[in-house]
């Protein structure tokens, strides 16, 4: 039809459209959106507020860490007693995250999958942790593992050492981690539903075979997103680890306590190039975890599409 | 076969649930459950009174009152704030958006430690900030608060930035066909869409500051009965080898959590709600 039409009238009909069309987007962009002025105050009182208490908070880490020069900042990363914290840092994360990775991916798969009673309760009960004051989490496992405690009479006639002691460390930062691969995979996978992996089973495929081919591939970024935050706890975790460590300097030390000793010193530029490792740790999580978000976000659309 | 038999409420072709539910359980009894038993245990052995001495002297209020008063206002200065930044990060276009997008969940992976000196410094009396300041903060309940503000900046703006992206414009538009102006339409519009995003994010900020300890002892100068928070007291109790009053205050402080979990709970029940009739 519009073929018939004469060349000049639907020139002009379609710069009538487009210019009416302009109008009322126009208009609706103002009935739905806030006046310059509102807008621009809004975004000044939103940076303002993030600058005084993330980006200023931030920077002074490492004005601090650099304020004596280079030489201080690298004497008080090297030496002994902060090397032995950064060792024993890296231990406590690197048993805590696969436990709790070995967990989560249990929990998940329980939850997810099946249909059981008391599914609710469990759910509750995994995100606990969350819940408890760092300095209580430490507490309990005084009360258990500490000489007072319930096993502390027998540890002490076996000669172990758990509390004040690199046990001890773990323990709290496990408990601390708990719930983060687990809160993570549970409602991507509960998105996900089961059909793929039934197809597989009744195509004949082994439990084992079903988890890494089919569940494994579907989650991974999710995995991974959960192990980077659950990571970063582990490594920065103060409250509960300072409560069952001893704070016997060179030994039972992990990072953020070594920083608290430095600090208690007044020995600020070294605490503050300790602190600036952790910093950047943190940088590159919220780095990582910004590049990982996205692709979680396209695991969750991909699920919810399948769902409907 | 003994999980699967018993607990199952539907037929499943998929294996592995025994494993899978047995370990779960089992993991979460000992590194969870047991350990956190032993602190209601630990005061089930104390007397009644003995109980109530320990968890209301005059320096367990005071700490009672910091904790819960400073976690208060550290949350609804974050409701507040949270929501514009939340407003502005979903709704405006400005130079670098992405990263400062990023750098909001900071508070979740900075180690408490560090943001503890961090602000301290700032915050004292010859730090970029305290020196501009007429009032003391570093040393002071004030600096309690401060603290708190910090490590709960991220929940609201991460519990709201969702609600507000997935609201459908129609809203808006027919709120101004009808004469609404832009105001009104986000007090008798928007805000009713947002208020159980915005409630759950106050009180999971809340929830945390409760039990915060890492960013609040550097700040807080930890003058017994003035800025004293309610963890510090149970670790000073530890090492003055006072187990049950540390236990007692632990007991008090984790009930407390329960509760706001709790409400947390209801409230995400709400939102949910809330949103599946929009």
């Amino acid at each position: 039809m519009s073929a018939a039409v004469p060349l000049r009238a639907g020139a002009s009909a379609g710069a009538g459209a487009g210019a009416s069309a302009g109008a009322s987007a126009r208009a609706r962009a103002n009935a739905t959106t806030e006046a310059p002025w509102v807008k621009w105050t809004l975004i000044g009182v939103a940076l303002a507020f993030l600058t005084f208490f993330l980006f200023i908070p931030l920077t002074v880490v490492f004005v601090e860490a650099l304020k004596k020069g280079w030489g201080v900042y690298l004497a008080a990363v090297v030496e002994p007693d902060a090397v032995s914290a950064i060792k024993l840092t890296l231990i406590a994360a690197a048993i805590s995250v696969p436990m709790n990775l070995v967990f989560g991916v249990a929990a998940a798969w329980s939850i997810a999958k099946f249909e059981f009673r008391g599914k609710n309760l469990l759910l509750t009960l995994i995100d606990l942790p969350f819940s408890v004051s760092p300095v209580i989490s430490g507490l309990i496992f005084v009360l258990v593992f500490g000489l007072q405690g319930w096993f502390g009479e027998w540890l002490r006639d076996h000669d172990l050492k758990v509390i004040f002691a690199v046990p001890g460390i773990v323990l709290a930062t496990v408990f601390i981690t708990f719930p983060f691969v687990a809160r993570e995979l549970i409602p991507l996978m509960q998105a996900q539903g089961t059909e793929q992996e039934e197809a597989a089973r009744v195509l004949g495929a082994g439990g084992w075979q079903i988890f890494w081919r089919i569940t494994m591939p579907n989650v991974k970024w999710a995995l991974l997103y959960g192990v980077i935050l659950c990571n970063a706890r582990a490594m920065g975790e103060f409250g509960a680890v300072s409560v069952v460590s001893g704070h016997i300097r060179g030994q039972t030390t992990t990072m953020p306590l070594h920083i608290e000793i430095l600090y208690n010193e007044y020995q600020f530029a070294a605490a503050f190039a300790v602190a600036s490792l952790l910093a950047l740790l943190a940088l590159v999580t919220l780095a990582l975890k910004y590049a990982v978000e996205q692709r979680v976000k396209a695991q969750k659309r991909n699920a919810g599409d399948r769902a409907e | 076969m003994f999980l699967r038999k018993t607990l199952l409420t539907r037929h499943s072709v998929l294996p592995g649930f025994d494993l899978a539910l047995g370990f779960t359980l089992l993991y979460l009894s000992f590194i969870v459950l047991i350990p956190l038993s032993a602190a209601f245990l630990k005061t089930a052995t104390m007397t009644w009174p003995a109980f109530w001495d320990a968890v209301t002297a005059p320096r367990v209020l005071a700490s009672y009152r910091l904790t819960f008063g400073a976690s208060l206002a550290g949350a609804l200065v974050n409701a507040f704030f949270g929501l514009i930044v939340a407003w502005v990060l979903v709704r405006y276009d400005f130079p670098a958006k992405r990263f400062i997008d990023a750098l909001v969940d900071l508070p979740f992976a900075l180690p408490t430690a560090v943001a503890g000196i961090a602000l301290t410094a700032l915050y004292s009396q010859n730090g970029w900030i305290g020196q501009y300041l007429p009032f003391k903060v570093s040393f002071t309940p004030l600096g309690v608060f401060v603290a708190l503000t910090f490590i709960g900046l991220p929940f609201v703006v991460r519990t709201v930035q969702p609600v507000l992206e997935d609201l459908q414009k129609e809203f808006e538009e027919a709120a101004a066909t009808l004469g609404a102006s832009r105001w009104q339409t986000f007090r008798l519009v928007i805000f009713p869409i947002l208020a159980p995003a915005l409630l759950t994010g106050f009180a999971l900020a809340f929830a945390r500051a409760l039990g915060e300890y890492g960013s609040v002892i550097f700040i807080a100068g930890n003058i017994p009965m003035v800025s004293e928070i309610t963890p510090l007291l149970i670790i000073t109790k530890l090492e003055q080898y006072d187990y049950q009053g540390a236990t007692a205050i632990a007991v008090v402080m984790l009930v407390a959590a329960f509760i706001v979990l709790l409400g947390i709970n209801a409230l995400q029940g709400w939102a949910r709600s809330r949103q599946g009739r929009t």
